[in-house]
């Protein structure tokens, strides 16, 4: 099949969703690969290393469209895209079907079979293909040189000859693949970092990136992100006022505020109120990943970056990723060579649709001249669900000590149990058996004791040679041998014979191969 | 006179034993405590030859020699991942020896008893310790208990032979590993364990060489059907059990000869046997009982859903995160030892190491098929025995680690163990070695291990799986570490 990728058209997009490097994976699938000419110029791809990578470069849109069985794209198609589709063509794009009907209505009209890049469900398995995520972390990075540029000071601390300079406190809203990212980034500057999300389970994640987990004086803060496929659901009004005055008490001390809160099919909630933003000091920065949502600050003007009267920046842009067009383009063209590997399970160049497939039935919305949107709820659950702790009761020092009695006690009944019915069976012996059978009775009893006393204390890793060695001495067996080789019996001197040969490999066998593993253990 | 003397060297003999035993608490003491052992041995064969019952020198000499040049020329030859079949052959030998000589003192017995009271009063060597008991006033019970000890000695000897020769031929590849048991199963275990119950009264009213006999088959069957029923992964129970009943028919042989020192080793040996298997059963988490009968018990449930999918990695990933890593542990495996990879892995560990990284292996407690097998190839190897640690040493440590490392381990790090209650391992302790930040599994294949469990480790987000030959795959990252 021909994978096709043309330029972005959208105002400011500089991404790409096919690099050289990816058509060279695809073309290992038995695909061919096309290019629009200077569609992977502002991501710092040239038509020349295309056409290494072995992409034939085509003019225009149209010839892409045209020679294309399957459309890669960055962006959803525009209008002037939709109506190149044909009959039987395979998009493969962000799309976002739900706030896009009519373009999902002309996608089916074309009867083109549309796969939403943003549909990809949240299951281990299409990690791989979750460019959500991966358009995300770059989000999250790009957010914080973006504060920094914007920024007047370090965000590490330094005591200089020059003076001393405070580390930046950065807070960093809504701990997702973004969020999360920024941390990772913000703290591997130096600055300080805290973070806050509305899912408690996340403080681990955010504690292991570095920053610091701010937690709330919130009785029931339970809201398990499993239950929505790892994303935040909207809070209950008493919880959001709880948040809001945190968030109040903490903005004077911040110096830089990235909020990446976003709640999946609805407006951004506002938590960044202009309150807020006035009680922070001249110089901040405010940095609102969900402007495209409408903002989690109140003053965030989506696309623009302004600056308040108190002198605190908010940046509003919403092309993050495509900033950082080189790196986005990798990593989504990757997304993209990944889907088309489950799209072409065979290897062999030829795209198997398996609507049974869940992560390609999630992620197709179109197929067949039908909308195919919203998918069924997938059959593997994308996170396990929290499993409620159980606590270890705390037991009393009375409850401790009772129980411990009880345990030596216990001890005590078994051990003497043990010695009565151990004594009495010898006892019972004793009676019946002759006083020459329990001389070596004695002996053979007070063997096993010393046996199993000596034994426990062998370190594991001697485990090997202590069997070799006890199959040596066990070949203590020749000396009955050696007593029974004297007798006038032919056949006792010949199975003693044989008893002595057996025994005499065995005891020479086991030490030497004893003193061999022996000499091989070496310290360090 | 010769008596005592004989007495006081075999006293001698088992204090070095014990010493010997001992001494193995430690690496450095044990290479002692092997002197110990040798000498002992050395002076219990000197003092029994030259004590009362022994004749015929000529034979006895030449006989030990013979033996020990090949037992010496075998020792030499073994390699180290061919410990199992060994230990397990040496079983066999004195199983098979036990019951040579119940049967010598069954037809010794038979012989002096056939005596007049001349010839008795004139016999020597061990027909005149079996005569003085026939003249000893309590001779019915004497000869009662003497029966009985023969007996039980040729049945634990026959037993162990067979189950020794049936171990060595699993552990050898030479029978095929998997559980089988005849049709019938552990009944007919039963049932020759009865007939052998049967036997023994039998045995002891009339002394009938034909009970002997065929106890001595039954116990030979016994011994074939019930490791036959024993599956691969279980063989360092069933080595340390023949281990510890190899021991028993010395100790009984010993009772019925009369002779303490026998006993008393065998009675170390038996018990010695016995604790390995303790140990070995517990780090399973199944019981004894369990082992013996055979496979995997019942499960309570469906076992947990597996989900996600394995994520293979080749060498350069490898190599680049290994290059990356503070803190590796290695956890081998018997697929290590099948591979013979523990070369590679060594070289592996000193070339991490020289670049100042802290390598270290946890070995679990049943890893191979031997107590301690991967101890003894790891330090054959050259691998220095301090960084090689044990389950309860080094399982805290796993979340500070970089890298885990598993090479050819599969139930012993299986995570189902702890999180699934269905699993049939629940409760069995593993190294959690997916606690580390990256765990890499070196595996022939996708295939499920000995227990056919399935592993929810390869499943997971920080697990990567490095496919192929152990000993192949180490050798490609090699020249990758710098």
């Amino acid at each position: 099949m021909k994978i096709g990728a043309p330029r972005e058209i959208y105002a400011g997009e500089n991404r790409v969703a096919l690099t050289p490097d990816s058509a060279v994976q695809l073309q290992k699938l038995g695909h061919t690969c096309v290019v629009e000419t200077g569609a992977g110029l502002k991501a710092g791809f040239s038509d020349e290393t295309y056409a290494k990578a072995g992409v034939e470069v085509l003019p225009s849109a149209e010839a892409v469209f045209a020679a294309a069985d399957v459309v890669v794209k960055v962006r959803g198609p525009e209008p002037s895209e939709v109506a190149l589709l044909r009959q039987g063509q395979t998009l493969i794009s962000f799309f976002w079907p739900a706030q896009n009907p009519d373009l999902l209505e002309a996608a089916k009209a074309r009867g083109a079979t549309v796969v939403a890049m943003d549909m990809v469900p949240r299951i281990s398995r299409a990690q791989k293909m979750d460019a959500l995520s991966s358009m995300a972390n770059i989000a999250g990075y790009r957010a914080v040189i973006e504060a920094g540029n914007n920024f007047g000071r370090f965000f590490t601390g330094q005591v200089t000859a020059a003076g001393k300079v405070p580390p930046a406190k950065v807070l960093i809203v809504g701990a997702g693949v973004a969020g999360l990212a920024a941390i990772g980034t913000s703290t591997s500057l130096g600055a300080i970092t805290l973070a806050f999300d509305v899912r408690p389970e996340v403080a681990e994640q955010i504690e292991s990136m570095g920053a610091e987990f701010v937690y709330l004086d919130f009785a029931d803060q339970v809201q398990d992100g499993a239950a929505t496929g790892g994303y935040a659901a909207p809070s209950s009004p008493e919880f959001r006022d709880a948040q809001l005055k945190k968030f109040r008490e903490l903005a004077p001390d911040m110096d830089i505020v990235i909020t990446t809160a976003l709640i999946p099919g609805r407006p951004a909630p506002k938590l960044w109120t202009e309150d807020m933003v006035a009680m922070m000091k001249p110089g901040s920065v405010i940095v609102d990943l969900a402007a495209e949502r409408g903002g989690n600050c109140d003053l965030t003007v989506p696309d623009q970056k302004i600056v308040t009267e108190n002198g605190v920046t908010i940046v509003g842009y919403t092309d993050f990723p495509s900033r950082m067009a080189a790196q986005a383009s990798t990593l989504y063209a990757t997304n993209i060579r990944h889907m088309l590997t489950d799209l072409t399970p065979k290897k062999d160049g030829v795209i198997f649709h398996n609507m049974e497939d869940d992560v390609i039935r999630g992620a197709t919305v179109t197929h067949e001249g039908a909308i195919t949107f919203p998918p069924p709820p997938p059959k593997v659950a994308a996170i396990a669900a929290q499993k409620p702790k159980e606590k270890p009761k705390e037991l009393t020092p009375e409850e401790k000590r009772a129980k411990e009695t009880a345990a030596f006690k216990a001890q005590t009944r078994n051990q003497v149990a043990m010695l009565l019915i151990g004594g009495g069976l010898i006892l019972l012996a004793g009676l019946y058996a002759p006083a020459s059978f329990m001389s070596h009775f004695i002996v053979f009893v007070l063997s096993v004791y010393v046996g199993v006393q000596v034994i426990w204390n062998v370190s594991h890793s001697l485990h090997t040679p202590l069997m070799a060695v006890t199959n040596a001495i066990s070949s203590i067996i020749i000396l009955g041998a050696l007593m029974q080789i004297g007798s006038g019996n032919w056949l006792v001197v010949i199975l003693a014979a044989l008893s002595v040969f057996m025994a005499g490999i065995n005891i020479f066998g086991g030490f030497m191969v004893t003193r061999r593993m022996l000499a091989m253990f070496q310290k360090s | 006179m010769e008596y005592g003397f004989t007495t006081a060297a075999y006293v001698v003999a088992a204090v070095l034993f014990i010493q010997s035993l001992g001494g193995l608490s430690g690496q450095e003491s044990a290479k002692r405590a092997v002197w110990y052992g040798i000498v002992g041995m050395a002076l219990a064969v000197a003092a029994t030859l030259y004590g009362p019952g022994a004749g015929n020198w000529l034979v006895s000499v030449v006989m030990i020699v013979v033996g020990g040049v090949i037992g010496w020329y075998v020792a030499q030859r073994v390699q180290m991942t061919e410990m199992p079949q060994l230990v397990a052959a040496m079983h066999s030998l004195v199983g098979l020896a036990a019951v040579f000589i119940g049967y010598n003192t069954h037809i010794e017995l038979a012989v002096v008893q056939g005596m007049d009271a001349a010839a008795q009063e004139a016999a020597t060597g061990f027909a005149a310790t079996l005569a003085h008991k026939l003249h000893d006033p309590m001779a019915g019970a004497l000869i009662s208990i003497l029966r009985v000890e023969t007996f039980l000695g040729v049945f634990i000897g026959a037993v162990t032979f067979t189950g020794s020769v049936i171990a060595f031929g699993k552990l050898a590849g030479k029978v095929d590993g998997k559980a089988k048991k005849l049709p019938g199963g552990h009944v007919l275990n039963a049932g020759a364990a009865l007939i052998s119950i049967a036997l023994l009264v039998v045995y002891l009213q009339s002394g009938s060489t034909l009970a002997l006999l065929v106890m001595t088959l039954a116990a030979l069957f016994i011994g074939y059907h019930l490791i036959m029923g024993i599956g691969g992964a279980d063989m360092p129970v069933v080595v340390s059990m023949l281990n510890s009943y190899s021991g028993w028919a010395a100790a009984a042989i010993g009772f019925s000869l009369s002779n303490d020192l026998l006993i008393v080793v065998g009675a170390l040996v038996g018990s010695s046997g016995a604790i390995l298997s303790y140990i070995m059963c517990k780090a399973m988490n199944r019981s004894f009982i369990s082992v013996i009968l055979g496979g995997f018990g019942g499960t309570t449930g469906p076992a947990m859903e597996v989900t996600g999918e394995q994520i293979a990695i080749d060498a350069d990933g490898v190599a680049a995160a290994l290059n990356d890593a503070d803190s590796i542990i290695i956890i081998p495996g018997y697929g290590m030892a099948v591979a013979q990879a523990q070369q590679s892995v060594s070289e592996l560990t000193r070339k991490l190491r020289a670049k100042g990284k802290n390598v270290r292996f946890a070995i679990h407690p049943v890893a191979g098929r031997l107590p301690g097998h991967m101890n003894v190839l790891l330090a054959e190897a050259k691998v220095p025995y301090d960084i090689v640690l044990e389950m309860d040493e080094i399982n805290e440590d796993f979340p500070e680690t970089d890298i885990a490392i598993v090479i050819g381990s599969n139930d012993i790090v299986n995570p189902a163990a702890q999180e699934d209650p269905n699993s049939p391992i629940a409760g069995m302790p593993v190294l959690e070695c997916w606690k580390a930040k990256q765990v890499f599994v070196s595996k022939r294949g996708q295939g499920t291990g000995y227990s056919g469990i399935e592993n929810p480790l390869f499943y997971k987000e920080n697990t990567r799986m490095f496919y192929g030959d152990a000993k192949k795959s180490i050798d490609q990252l090699l020249p990758m570490i710098d």
